[in-house]
């Protein structure tokens, strides 16, 4: 039971984080139609930044700046690099965003070079909230879990009862409609897009100091942020969040589970003392498997149901 | 006849080149390079068989070259242990193919079903799942290590041991003439034209009767066999495959060689792969911050020249054709505009290369050799210096872009003018 919990609290705790990034990844596709695969970047600048201004003036400080910062670069990036490769089609943009992704890397590590930083949780959080069944909860993974939840509240009401969201809304569905009615659709999606980056931004500044803060995270992430939009249906603001949630839940799961798969392989006639790969294959289990698991997820779920969890479209 | 010669010229001079480099570049440092170069070539073109001719942008293309690589090494470990029937080293390459190509088969029958993101998705998930699987199944990967055999085995015809590198660079030749040459004429078939058709309309290709994943499936298929084949070849040059072979960051350079080198052309894939090799290969012993510079490359190249440097070049063809004379023209107008971004590019590259010394997480001297001069980081001079280089050179560029484009539409018109007449 200790196990569930702590598996459940911890996944909840990773699936709200991949929110936060499948929030902006998903709202800038429904937007472009493009997939931004420099996205994880954008979280890994947050978690760069956060960690470089909490070291000079503190974390909440960082809270607040970094993800601003991470917003403008965004809008910037949108405005000066990929509406002017717009129009050689989808596969430029992707390719662009790519080259981006790629280019972020290097550049972090000229500035920050190629080790982790030592990015901490801020002292003020250290302390255990509570105990549940024999476990220690620290006060930093709650104020992560509320940061999170609430910006899912805060994102859903603005884009479901403000004017604001409805201009944003109609801009994403018929945006030839809204320019002609007198809106900026432009700004709107340069907005919304340094919006995205920006909450990416904010995954990074929280998930930094706990996923580690270095040069690969961006790579580490960003494929199963894909996974999420993907499964949750690409638009689908619930369904991000019943996709991140899910897939965080899946991978603690996964690992502190351990189920063996022996069982499954000797019905296929595969034991642990045929040697070789054999051997692998019978003594697999899902903690091994556990970082496959999204991928597998993620194909199944293009070749059965290309709409995903809650989307109206195929991808 | 003379048609006949001009397509008989091209193969004569590949032929002659991959006869005779090795002669001009004997050191075993450009012997190696020359493989590798052989190497990409097969690979790149073969993506390109997918991105180019078919329309299909693919991030995993990597599994293919890698996974043939792995059963390649398995099976000259398993020749030296008697383990797997004797198979000459020379002939392995289509061995490699058929992995490349099964594995083609399989995924490409779910991943094919559509092109566009859907594909790229499929694409990236199969590559990732195959890079988390190297780390899993241990006996057959053998993780972050990879796997490693002796390619010296078996009889050895006419004394060839594939012991010395050039016999090995000999092999990657003549199998990079016929890969290249099978690739070639697969985009004059029907098939090639069909998948042409497929990539610029699949709603009328469909219409006209062609299934269109059928077209896209075949293409793939064909271009994991080509990927298998030099995977194979890389297994055999190196005696050692890792997991990265089959990783992003393989199929990130194939991309990037592809695109960079131009999409739309049959020469575009080798210029890139030449190139992005040489440059890799040089490059990443003197600067840290080679890959910066392929980024920024690969940026401008999808921003302002999406056909890629073989685009570039012929985009020249119709003067050639109309009125050579014209190009004369073009002659100073663009040796201003290349010595300006010369300038630039020396500035910013010293910059570049001077923030990652002082960044670097190891202690190291405040002087470093840059451009062949010694030079102290620790001083404010070498900053401003090439601050200011960097300056003049933008400076320049924006003197000379705009010219160069006056001169170049000024051709153009004329060139149209010639056609008129």
């Amino acid at each position: 039971m200790e196990i569930f919990l702590f598996s459940l609290f911890n996944g909840l705790l990773y699936g709200m984080m991949l929110f936060l990034l499948a929030s902006g990844l998903t709202l800038i596709f429904s937007m472009m139609g493009v997939l931004n695969f420099a996205h994880a970047s954008f979280f890994m600048l947050g978690a760069y930044f956060a960690y470089t201004i909490s070291t000079l003036v503190g974390f909440i400080p960082a809270l607040i700046v970094a993800p601003i910062l991470v917003g403008v670069i965004g809008a910037l990036v949108e405005k000066y690099g990929l509406r002017p490769v717009h129009k050689f089609g989808h596969v430029a943009e992707l390719l662009f965003t790519f080259g981006l992704a790629f280019l972020i890397e290097e550049v972090v590590q000229l500035i920050w070079g190629r080790v982790a930083m030592d990015y901490q949780i801020p002292a003020f959080l250290k302390f255990t909230a509570f105990s549940w069944q024999g476990l220690d909860y620290q006060a930093y993974r709650v104020f992560m879990l509320l940061v999170s939840v609430g910006i899912f509240v805060a994102l859903y009401w603005v884009l479901t009862r403000t004017r604001v969201g409805l201009i944003i809304q109609a801009a994403l569905s018929h945006s030839a409609m809204t320019g002609a009615l007198g809106h900026n659709v432009e700004r709107v999606f340069m907005v919304t897009f340094g919006f995205g980056c920006a909450l990416a931004g904010v995954a990074g500044v929280i998930g930094g100091n706990v996923l580690g803060t270095e040069p690969a995270m961006a790579l580490q992430l960003g494929p199963i942020v894909f996974v999420v939009i993907v499964i949750g249906g690409l638009g689908s603001l619930g369904g991000a969040l019943v996709a991140s949630i899910f897939i965080g839940v899946l991978d603690f799961m996964a690992n502190s589970y351990d189920l063996s798969f022996a069982p499954f392989f000797s019905l296929l006639g595969i034991s642990a003392d045929m040697g070789g790969t054999w051997t692998d294959l019978a003594s697999l289990s899902s903690a091994n498997i556990a970082p496959v698991l999204p991928y597998l997820l993620l194909v199944l779920m293009l070749i059965f149901r290309p709409r995903g969890l809650f989307g109206t479209r195929d991808v | 006849m003379m048609g006949n010669a001009q397509k008989v010229v091209p193969w004569l001079v590949l032929a002659l080149l991959l006869v005779f480099l090795p002669v001009w570049f004997n050191s075993s440092f450009a012997l190696t390079i020359l493989s590798r170069i052989g190497i990409m070539i097969i690979f790149a073109i073969a993506y390109n068989m997918l991105l180019g001719q078919g329309g299909m942008l693919s991030f995993g293309h990597a599994v293919y070259f890698g996974m043939s690589g792995y059963f390649t090494v398995h099976f000259i470990g398993g020749m030296q242990d008697a383990a797997t029937p004797y198979f000459p080293i020379s002939l392995l390459p289509i061995l490699g193919g058929l992995i490349g190509l099964i594995l083609g088969i399989l995924i490409g029958y779910v991943s094919t079903r559509r092109a566009g993101t859907t594909f790229a998705m499929i694409s990236l998930g199969f590559g990732e799942m195959f890079t988390a699987l190297t780390l899993v199944l241990v006996a057959f990967f053998n993780g972050e290590e990879g796997i490693q055999a002796d390619r010296w085995v078996g009889p050895e015809p006419l004394g060839i041991t594939f012991g010395p590198d050039i016999q090995v660079y000999y092999l990657i030749a003549i199998w990079t003439f016929i890969a290249v040459a099978a690739m070639f004429i697969l985009t004059k078939t029907p098939f090639g034209r069909v998948s042409n058709a497929v990539r610029d309309n699949p709603e009328r290709a469909e219409f006209v009767g062609y299934n269109t994943q059928r077209v896209r499936w075949l293409a793939f298929a064909l271009s994991s066999f080509f990927a298998g084949l030099a995977g194979a070849l890389y297994a055999v040059n190196y005696e050692h495959i890792g997991f990265e072979t089959v990783s992003a960051a393989t199929s990130g350079l194939v991309l990037f060689m592809v695109y960079i080198g131009g999409v739309r052309n049959f020469l575009g894939p080798i210029i890139g792969a030449v190139l992005i090799t040489v440059l890799d290969s040089v490059l990443s012993d003197f600067s840290e911050a080679w890959f910066l510079y392929l980024g920024v490359i690969f940026i401008i190249t999808v921003m302002f020249a999406p056909e890629g440097l073989a685009g570039l070049i012929f985009m020249h063809e119709p003067i050639w054709k109309a009125k050579p004379a014209l190009l004369r023209a073009l002659f100073v107008p663009y040796l201003m505009a290349l010595g300006a971004t010369l300038v630039a590019c020396v500035g910013l590259i010293g910059l570049f290369e001077l923030f990652y010394h002082v960044s670097q997480d190891l202690v190291v001297p405040d002087e470093m050799n840059l451009f062949g001069i010694v030079t102290d980081t620790a001083s404010v001079l070498p900053w401003i210096v090439y601050a200011v280089i960097a300056g003049v050179g933008l400076f320049l560029c924006r003197e000379a872009y705009p010219r160069t484009k006056m001169v170049w539409d000024d051709v153009i018109s004329e060139t149209r003018a010639a056609l008129v007449q």
